[in-house]
């Protein structure tokens, strides 16, 4: 069993663009739904609140570890076991982290996008406990659903 | 015939340890075993095998410590089965943070594609 998680997107737009999109805390905002507090610098916490529909409530926070323009971005965040707002906490100064890489490779028709997530393994086992409760399928439904909603809209 | 479970509840075990135990082609062989739900000796698990019974009682050891494989004694015998719930509490966080970056990729997509 994999302990990381790999995803590789084509993208039709130039690395110039692609790297803009998630190294600009505003454009970075946009389409992960965060509103950042500032600017990422390599070796800095950025801070901010997610703007997706339901989790308002939840803080953002990641700690940048490399930017190699047009080639790799790197941070790290926290994993927090809960997200229900009666549950949940604020505090991620003792949550998990796990990596999260972004790396960009020119392709004749744009790029090449490729993220990893790694250090699951650091995970505590409420975590998968928390994940074996959760209704199977249930948090996908619910996702599908705000998606539809929200492209209505 | 007397069946006790001797482990009721599932220990908290850290992540690390449920990818090292099943890290390894003979656990994971193991467990797909056992993963039928029927409890087997140490005997019907070393059928089959090139392993001796002394190996596959420590790598039974190994898969007992995370968690995911548990004795039960049935009768006068020591019987192992499979305890599903951390593997499969592992893999469903990893497919929730799956289907998360799916749909942040998908709009990162159409972010920079318009």
């Amino acid at each position: 069993m994999a302990d990381r998680i790999e995803k590789r997107i084509e993208l039709k737009a130039p690395v110039s663009r692609v790297w803009r999109a998630l190294t600009d805390y505003r454009e970075f905002g946009e389409w992960f739904r965060v509103k950042l507090d500032g600017p990422f610098v390599e070796g800095q916490t950025t801070r901010g609140n997610i703007t997706y529909p339901g989790y308002e409530h939840v803080k953002w926070e990641g700690r940048v570890q490399k930017m190699v323009p047009e080639q790799l971005f790197s941070f790290t965040w926290p994993h927090i076991p809960s997200f229900d707002p009666a549950t949940y906490s604020d505090d991620y100064s003792k949550a998990p982290m796990t990596l999260v890489e972004f790396r960009l490779q020119p392709t004749k028709d744009g790029t090449l996008l490729t993220l990893t997530e790694s250090g699951f393994d650091q995970l505590p086992a409420e975590f998968r406990d928390e994940a074996f409760r959760r209704n199977d399928g249930g948090w996908t439904e619910q996702m599908k659903n705000i998606e539809a909603h929200v492209t209505k809209a | 015939m007397s069946r006790r479970r001797s482990e009721a509840r599932p220990r908290r075990v850290d992540q690390a340890t449920i990818f090292a135990a099943l890290g390894d082609g003979t656990r994971l062989a193991l467990v797909t075993k056992l993963a039928g739900g029927e409890p087997r000796s140490i005997s019907q698990l070393t059928q089959g095998s090139r392993l001796t019974r002394q190996a596959i009682t420590k790598h039974l050891r190994v898969l007992h410590s995370a968690g995911v494989v548990r004795s039960v004694r049935q009768g006068r015998e020591n019987r192992f089965e499979l305890d599903p719930r951390p593997i499969v509490g592992a893999k469903r966080y990893l497919e929730f943070v799956s289907e998360q970056w799916d749909e942040a990729l998908g709009r990162l997509k159409g972010f920079v594609e318009r």
